[in-house]
């Protein structure tokens, strides 16, 4: 087997050395009636010819964003990721490092992850960021559970435009945890009447901006509803290229700022492993979860990096811990980083502004097909459009036609018939004018 | 895993360099490098994006950003300069023996990386029509399959995202089969050696955790939790083989007993590498367990993740596995994403992790892991890795001390700091000192049921060669400790791209991010 060094040689010279006569007299501890005899029930090991051609031929089932028109959005975003950005996560360094619990050989990861919360807290426009999390979704579920350490309240109030999968992941825990929780009905229009759902007992407000709709949302006034009653305003970002061109959250009055980080340096994957943003006041640094790393000096004082903070962990702090997070998405976090150092400011506002127009350009396009209604006034690089046929089956029929025009309202919200026709469409830098005349033509014969 | 709570020296100790100073402070191939925000600036860039369309009418309906965007840039070449130069501060398990013990830091095999780059896996939305995506549904399906049959269970949550997450799931599970059964218990047991997300899970989810003290030769005793279980005990959370490298060799009962008492058994999978191919969990009463997919199953550690924690159920709890699942049918793999689809199927799944699928990255990394190697490979790779870690022991234990005695380990052997007693060189020093050797240290000071604990795991990557250098640099350094050779120690690292480093101020003036030199912001005043 290649991945295995020792020789049968090596073998019998260290179980001698060791003492014993058999392999299996190093396992005596597993009860004789529970040890296996004979090989678990799966083919033999296989060289690396016969691996790739299994496994090539599952990938080549798939349809790959990349071959069509591709319009899919709702939470996970296509753009170009620069070649470097691979080529340098793939360095053995940083692939098969460990968390940098040994800070004086791991300054590598430790700078890079002050870098990422650095930049993190620069974009969300808030004091601080934490070296990440899951994803976008368990990063907002994260945020609310601080927000009720925090407040010493229980209730958080979720708004219909947040992501209906990042709900039920706030909802799950919520529920298992025995918290309350007020979810407004989905809001393609945007105009839910959330300061009303703001109270005494408030916890939390949860905001999604751009909304799961697309809608941009002046959070100012439920920050300042939300302060009144000493609540915390959550802002969850799912599209971070917005933050490229939209006034960040922190300067609306934010609280706590919880975003997918995958559209910067990280691939579609299927849904994961993607990257959760975590960024906050300084003031709440200390109720924070997840890993941060800080500066410090060494023995010779020279700048270095440590995770610090700790004793707000499990690891030392057990069943008092702000969370039970210990792997975060370190790897995902530095393409991030590498990512967004090669945008710098200017290529980053040059990013979000053609995303911005390429969606505008589409929904022009779009809106110009006999039957369509472009749901939003304004948006980024994402809008919902209502269709006079089903909006499922109009995604599988321009499937069919090898475009894939979005994601039907009606697989994340089952069941309400006043979803049924509308599909949120994203648009990006990756979409060519080809690509968007493909669609809206498309769209044209699907539903004429 | 390698923080203590107690004793931890983390103020460097004066000692002065008698190396000459260089200009650059540079020393030769290690080179100094400033953080990005010293260097770029607001209008470079390394990335060529084609000039926006000015006719095109902005609808961002007056949010645009006010504020200045500080983020600084460099060209590419800089970037990767930064990068590269940043990286080779780093130790890794491509560079040499990384016996965190607990982590499992295997190879990492890049064929695992090529294929979770196939475009088929890589470039496809979680939400793009599921008739276009019959391939990963099928990879998500075959990994489940796999993962249930190497344990003997009988369904898998995919899901969750790392493996505390999957103990999150797990222990959801649990918790909804007991409200299914009409029934709200309070408790949780988690013997003391445990990891600390397990106390940290239980304690999410609204359970009282109560500890089990380990026993002397530092298993479980199954006396000691039935002692504890009572009708308000919801489950027990135990780490088998556990954290002191021991198989818990009353698991069979403990388990019964558990049952007995209408709990459910968590087992924390952490150290599944040790027996995969030998001994199945689903044969030993286990109910649910996660698994590390980067431990176990090589994916890479990336610095801190991502991992992945898929939890296999038993019979007991796999109707609560949360949703989306994949459903093998004779039609073809079949996504069951929502409520009203899980109602059709027959299940109840308790809600969901997170958005999207799981960590498909890692199931296609750790299926190739899986194919490659086998049934009969994976079997080999535990017995390579106990044999290795109880080589390690074999070569140890006349000079360093165990806790446990001179008995058979699983895959990772426990030392505590007995043999550094009266030489003024502490656990921490130990390892500072192995890392000018060239070696990361093991996890230190977990578990916390012995003083001053040295975990070590070598994994079944390492080959005999670099065993016996590892062996023999470690007694040399137990000889300088009681030859009396304390600067060395407390002095150490003294070759590592920084010496000793200072936690105990990082956390009193917590400084998370770069602020600018002039005008000092209230950050970097506090």
């Amino acid at each position: 087997m290649r991945y295995l060094p020792l020789t049968d040689t090596d073998r019998a010279d260290m179980l001698q050395r060791i003492g014993v006569a058999a392999i299996d007299d190093l396992f005596v501890d597993i009860p004789k009636d529970v040890r296996l005899k004979d090989l678990v029930d799966l083919p033999k090991a296989a060289g690396e010819m016969s691996v790739e051609r299994q496994m090539s031929r599952m990938a080549a089932k798939n349809v790959s964003a990349g071959s069509v028109p591709f319009f899919v959005g709702a939470g996970a975003y296509r753009h170009h990721v620069p070649a470097t950005v691979d080529h340098l996560i793939q360095r053995s360094e940083f692939l098969t490092a460990y968390t940098p619990y040994q800070p004086e050989i791991s300054q590598g990861t430790l700078q890079t992850l002050f870098e990422f919360q650095t930049q993190v807290a620069g974009l969300t426009g808030m004091d601080v960021a934490n070296a990440s999390m899951y994803d976008g979704s368990t990063a907002t579920a994260e945020a609310v559970l601080m927000a009720h350490r925090l407040t010493r309240r229980k209730k958080a109030v979720l708004s219909g435009g947040l992501h209906p999968q990042y709900r039920a992941v706030v909802k799950n825990l919520s529920d298992m945890a025995g918290d309350e929780l007020v979810c407004l009905a989905p809001d393609p229009a945007g105009t839910e009447a959330l300061l009303e759902e703001i109270d005494d007992d408030t916890s939390c407000v949860v905001v999604q901006t751009p909304s799961f709709y697309g809608q941009l949302t002046d959070l100012t006034a439920i920050a300042e509803k939300a302060h009144e009653k000493k609540a915390l305003l959550i802002a969850v970002v799912t599209e971070v290229v917005s933050l490229g061109a939209l006034q960040p959250p922190g300067a609306m009055g934010a609280d706590i700022v919880v975003a997918e980080g995958q559209s910067i340096g990280n691939s579609l994957n299927f849904g994961g492993p993607y990257v959760g943003l975590f960024a906050t006041r300084q003031k709440y640094v200390r109720q924070m979860p997840g890993r941060l790393a800080g500066l410090t000096t060494d023995a010779e004082g020279r700048r270095g990096y440590v995770l610090t903070l700790s004793t707000r962990e499990q690891h030392i702090r057990r069943e008092k811990a702000t969370s039970n997070i210990c792997t975060n998405s370190g790897l995902c976090a530095l393409a991030f980083t590498i990512h967004m150092t090669l945008l710098g400011a200017a290529g980053l506002k040059r990013l979000a502004t053609l995303n911005h127009q390429s969606a505008v350009q589409l929904a022009d396009a779009l809106s110009a097909v006999p039957g369509v209604e472009v749901l939003n006034e304004s948006f980024f690089n994402e809008f919902t459009i209502r269709t006079p046929k089903p909006a499922a089956k109009v995604i599988e029929a321009l499937a069919a036609k090898d475009i894939l025009g979005g994601v039907p309202v009606s697989r994340l919200e089952p069941g309400n018939a006043d979803l049924a026709d509308l599909i949120v469409v994203a648009a990006t830098e990756i979409n060519s004018d080809e690509d968007r005349a493909a669609y809206a033509d498309a769209l044209k014969e699907v539903l004429a | 895993m390698t923080m203590n709570r107690e004793g931890r020296p983390t103020t460097p100790d004066e000692v002065g360099s008698t190396a000459p100073d260089t200009f650059t402070g540079n020393r030769a191939l290690r080179i100094e490098e400033p953080v990005i925000f010293d260097v770029g600036t607001a209008e470079a860039t390394g990335v060529d994006l084609p000039e926006p369309d000015g006719a095109v009418k902005s609808r961002l309906g007056g949010l645009e950003r006010s504020e200045p965007l500080d983020l600084p840039g460099l060209a590419e070449p800089e970037a990767m300069r930064h990068y590269v130069r940043l990286s080779q501060k780093n130790y890794a398990i491509d560079m040499g023996l990384y016996p965190l013990g607990s982590c499992t830091m295997k190879h990492n095999p890049r064929l695992n990386e090529k294929m979770a780059r196939l475009p088929g896996f890589a470039d496809v939305h979680p939400l793009q029509p599921v008739s276009t995506v019959p391939g990963a549904l099928e990879l998500i399906a075959e990994c489940a399959r796999w993962l249930c049959v190497s344990t003997g269970m009988e369904a898998v949550a995919m899901s969750p995202k790392a493996g505390a997450h999957g103990e999150l799931c797990g222990m959801m599970a649990i918790k909804a089969a007991h409200a299914a059964h009409g029934e709200n218990r309070s408790i949780v047991l988690v013997p003391e050696s445990a990891h600390g997300t397990n106390p940290a899970t239980a304690a999410l989810l609204g359970y009282k955790v109560v500890a089990i003290p380990a026993r002397e030769d530092g298993t479980v005793d199954p006396a000691a939790v039935i002692e504890r279980l009572s009708d308000d005990v919801a489950g027990i959370m135990l780490t088998n083989p556990n954290t002191c490298g021991l198989f818990e060799r009353d698991i069979v009962e403990i388990a019964k007993a558990v049952h007995e008492a209408g709990a459910y058994f968590y087992c924390d999978g952490a150290n599944l590498n040790a027996i995969l191919g030998k001994a199945r969990p689903g044969d030993l009463g286990v109910d649910c367990m996660h698994i590390n997919l980067h431990k176990t199953f090589s994916t890479p550690h990336g610095g801190g993740g991502p991992g992945a924690g898929p939890v296999v159920l038993s019979e007991r709890l796999k109707a609560f596995a949360p949703l989306p699942y994949v459903k093998m049918t004779a039609a073809g793999p079949e996504l069951i994403e929502t409520p009203a689809d899980a109602e059709a199927d027959g299940t109840k799944p308790f809600g969901r992790m997170t958005a999207f699928h799981g960590q498909m990255g890692m199931f296609v990394r750790a299926m190739t892991y899986m194919l490659s190697h086998g049934a009969d490979g994976l079997r080999q790779a535990s017995e390579d890795a106990v044999l290795n870690a109880n080589y390690v022991r074999a070569g140890l234990q006349d000079v360093m001390s165990l806790p446990f005695g001179e008995r058979p380990y699983m895959h990772e052997v426990l030392f505590d700091d007995s043999f550094l007693d009266d030489t003024g060189v502490s656990t921490l020093d130990f390892a500072k000192a192995m890392i000018d050797e060239g070696f990361h240290p093991m996890t230190m000071y977990f578990p916390l049921v012995v003083h001053g604990a040295m975990l070590i795991e070598p994994t079944e990557s390492e080959s005999k060669a670099s065993l016996d250098l590892f062996v023999a640099t470690l007694r040399d350094l137990v000889m300088r400790a009681k030859r009396g050779e304390v600067d060395r120690f407390k002095g150490a690292p003294w070759y590592a791209p920084r010496r000793r480093l200072d936690e105990t101020a990082a956390a009193r003036h917590p400084v998370l991010k770069w602020t600018p030199p002039e005008p000092q912001t209230a950050d970097a005043a506090e």
